[in-house]
C-alpha cells in the first residue's frame, strides 16, 4: 500500500462546511428541522462535523447497515459495528444519509433498507465526504465533499483523525 | 448404522474433547455449527454477545425483519418436546427472513440411528441449510454434525444430559446486560446440576468469560463432589452460598426425579434449596435473579421471587431471541465463506 495523497484534518474540514452550505440552498430555511444519519463508521465520523455545522434541532442518529450487506454470501457476518441508534422518528421526516465515501453504491442500498425498517421517510438526501467513480448501481449523491476519478487498485480512506487518505494497493 | 453413544458428561478423554471442538470450526476456524461452549475461546463468545446485542437494538424498529438468511431453510428437529426453545429458534429463524420446518420426531429406541440418518437425508433432499437439533441423548448434535452435508449447520437445542449452549449464551447475554463484567461477579447456581445441560453449559460459559466465583449449589445426591474439576465452588448450603452473591441462576427441577431415589420430596427440597424472598436477602440488594423456565413455583422458587423486582426470566427469553439470531447468522455466514473460498464447492 502507497500513499499517494494525503488531505488533513483541516482539509477535511473545508470539505465538510461546503457540504454543509450546499445542503443549506437544498433544503431551503428549514433546513434545521432535517435529521441527519452517518453510515458506520465512518459516516458517523463526517456526520458529527457535519451536524456541527449545520446545527440541526435533533442529534444525529448511527446506521448500522451489516444486516442488510450483499455479501453475505462470500464474506459472512460483517465484524459487528453495533446497533443503529435513531434518537428520532422515521416518519415522514427529510433525512440526510452521511456517508464517507460512495463508490459502489452498495452500502447506500443497504443503508436505505435499513432506514426503511423504522419507518418511511419524506425525502432522502445523500451527503458524501467523497464521490469516486466505480458505480455498481443507480445511485447519486446530492451533495459531495470533493469528486474523484480513481482506478479500482486505489483506496480512499478517512481515518479517525480526520484526515483522508488516498492509497494505492 | 451407529448409533448415538451416551457421552461421560463430567469426565472425557482429551482425545474427544478436541475431535469435538474441530467438528465446530471451519478450516479457518470459524464457527459453522455451534454444538457445545467447551473448548471455544471467549472471543468467539464475546462476538456472539455482541452480535446479539445489534438484534437486540434492532427491536426498537418498526419492521423487525432482516435479509440475512433469505433463502435459506432452518429445520427445527425435535425429537424432545419444548415449547420456549422451539419457538425462540422459530422466531429467530424468521426474524432472519429463512423459511422453517418444524419437525417433531418421535423416535423408538431401537431404531433411534437409522432414523435419524433416514431423516437427515431426507432433510438434505429438501434442501434445508440449517438442522437446530433437540434430542434426548447426550451427543446427538454431534452425531448430525458429524453426518451432514459440508454446507448445512447444526445448532445444538439441547442433547441429553451434555449441553444446551444457546440457553448458556442467552444467559450469558442477560448477565452482561445487566451486571457488564464478567470478572467480579459472583455467580450461584441452585438445583438439580447434575443432570443439568444448561448448568454445565453455563459452567463452561462462566468460566471462559472469566467469571470471578461460580458456585454450584444443590443436595449432595444432585451435585456430586466431582463437579469441582469443572471450576465451581461446590456447597450443599444456600444460605451461606447466596452470602455476596451477584446472579443468582434457579435451575428447573424435573419432577421425575422425585420419583427416584435421588430426592425426598418438593416440600423437604424446597425448605433446604428453595430460591424464597427471604433467602434473597442474603445476596446482594442488587443481585438478579435468573431461570431457564419453565419454574416450578414454589418447588424451586417462590413466586414472589419469580415475578418479583429483581428476576429477570422474561427478558432472558427476549434475549434469546437475539442469541439465536446472532448465533444462526454467524454460523450460516461463516459456512457460506468458507464455501466461497473453496471453488467448485456449491451451497
Amino acid at each position: 500500500m502507497t500513499l499517494l495523497e494525503k488531505i488533513n484534518p483541516a482539509g477535511v474540514e473545508n470539505m465538510i462546511r461546503q457540504m454543509a452550505e450546499s445542503l443549506k440552498l437544498q433544503l431551503g430555511s428549514d433546513y434545521q428541522s432535517a435529521k441527519m444519519l452517518g453510515i458506520k463508521t465512518g459516516g458517523v465520523l463526517v456526520a458529527q462535523q457535519l451536524h456541527e455545522a449545520l446545527k440541526l434541532e435533533e442529534e444525529a442518529g448511527e446506521l448500522n447497515i451489516s444486516f442488510y450487506r450483499d455479501d453475505f454470501s462470500r464474506i459472512g457476518l460483517h465484524p459487528q459495528v453495533g446497533a443503529s441508534k435513531i434518537p428520532f422518528s422515521i416518519e415522514g421526516e427529510i433525512i440526510i444519509l452521511v456517508d464517507d465515501v460512495l463508490y459502489s453504491g452498495r452500502t447506500i442500498r443497504a443503508a436505505m433498507n435499513e432506514i426503511f425498517d423504522y419507518g418511511r421517510p419524506e425525502k432522502i438526501l445523500l451527503a458524501t465526504l467523497v464521490d469516486r467513480t466505480g458505480r455498481e448501481l443507480p445511485i447519486n449523491a446530492d451533495v459531495v465533499g470533493r469528486s474523484m476519478d480513481l482506478p479500482h487498485s486505489h483506496q480512499v480512506k478517512l481515518r479517525e483523525d480526520m484526515s483522508l487518505e488516498i492509497s494505492q494497493r | 448404522m451407529t448409533d448415538i453413544k451416551p457421552q461421560q458428561a463430567i469426565t472425557k478423554p482429551d482425545i474427544m474433547r478436541s475431535a469435538q471442538r474441530d467438528i465446530q470450526l471451519t478450516d479457518a476456524g470459524d464457527l459453522k455449527h455451534f454444538l457445545t461452549i467447551e473448548g471455544l475461546k471467549k472471543d468467539r463468545l464475546i462476538e456472539i454477545l455482541d452480535t446479539a446485542e445489534s438484534f437486540a437494538g434492532a427491536n426498537g424498529k418498526a419492521a423487525k425483519k432482516v435479509p440475512l438468511l433469505r433463502g435459506k431453510t432452518v429445520a427445527n428437529l425435535f425429537f424432545e418436546n419444548s415449547t420456549r426453545t422451539r419457538t425462540t429458534f422459530e422466531l429467530a429463524a424468521k426474524r432472519l427472513s429463512a423459511d422453517v420446518l418444524n419437525i417433531n420426531v418421535n423416535v423408538s429406541a431401537v431404531t433411534k440411528g437409522e432414523t435419524l440418518l433416514d431423516t437427515l437425508r431426507n432433510l438434505q433432499a429438501m434442501q434445508c441449510d440449517m438442522f437446530v437439533v433437540r434430542h434426548s441423548s447426550s451427543g446427538a448434535a454431534h452425531f448430525i454434525a458429524s453426518h451432514v452435508e459440508p454446507h448445512i449447520s447444526v445448532i445444538n437445542a439441547g442433547d441429553g444430559q451434555h449441553s444446551h449452549p444457546t440457553q448458556a449464551m442467552l444467559d450469558m447475554f442477560a448477565i452482561r446486560r445487566n451486571k457488564g463484567d464478567f470478572s467480579n461477579l459472583k455467580v450461584v447456581i441452585v438445583g438439580d446440576i447434575l443432570h443439568s445441560r444448561v448448568a454445565r453449559s453455563q459452567i463452561h460459559a462462566l468460566n471462559i468469560l472469566g467469571t470471578g466465583n461460580i458456585t454450584a449449589v444443590g443436595p449432595k445426591t444432585l451435585l456430586p463432589q466431582q463437579m469441582r474439576e469443572l471450576g465451581v465452588h461446590v456447597r450443599h448450603d444456600l444460605d451461606g452460598a447466596l452470602v455476596g452473591a451477584d446472579v443468582v441462576i434457579g435451575l428447573r427441577l424435573q419432577k421425575e426425579r422425585m420419583r427416584s431415589a435421588l430426592l425426598s420430596t418438593e416440600d423437604e427440597y424446597y425448605r433446604s434449596f428453595g430460591l424464597t424472598a427471604r433467602r434473597m436477602r442474603l445476596a446482594k440488594p442488587d443481585a438478579i435473579v435468573m431461570h431457564p423456565g419453565p419454574t416450578n413455583r414454589g418447588v424451586e422458587i417462590e413466586a414472589s421471587v419469580a415475578d418479583g423486582p429483581q428476576s429477570i426470566i422474561l427478558e432472558q427469553v427476549t434475549g434469546g431471541i437475539a442469541v439465536r439470531m446472532a448465533i444462526m447468522s454467524i454460523t450460516m455466514g461463516n459456512i457460506e465463506k468458507s464455501l466461497a473460498a473453496k471453488p467448485g464447492v456449491q451451497p
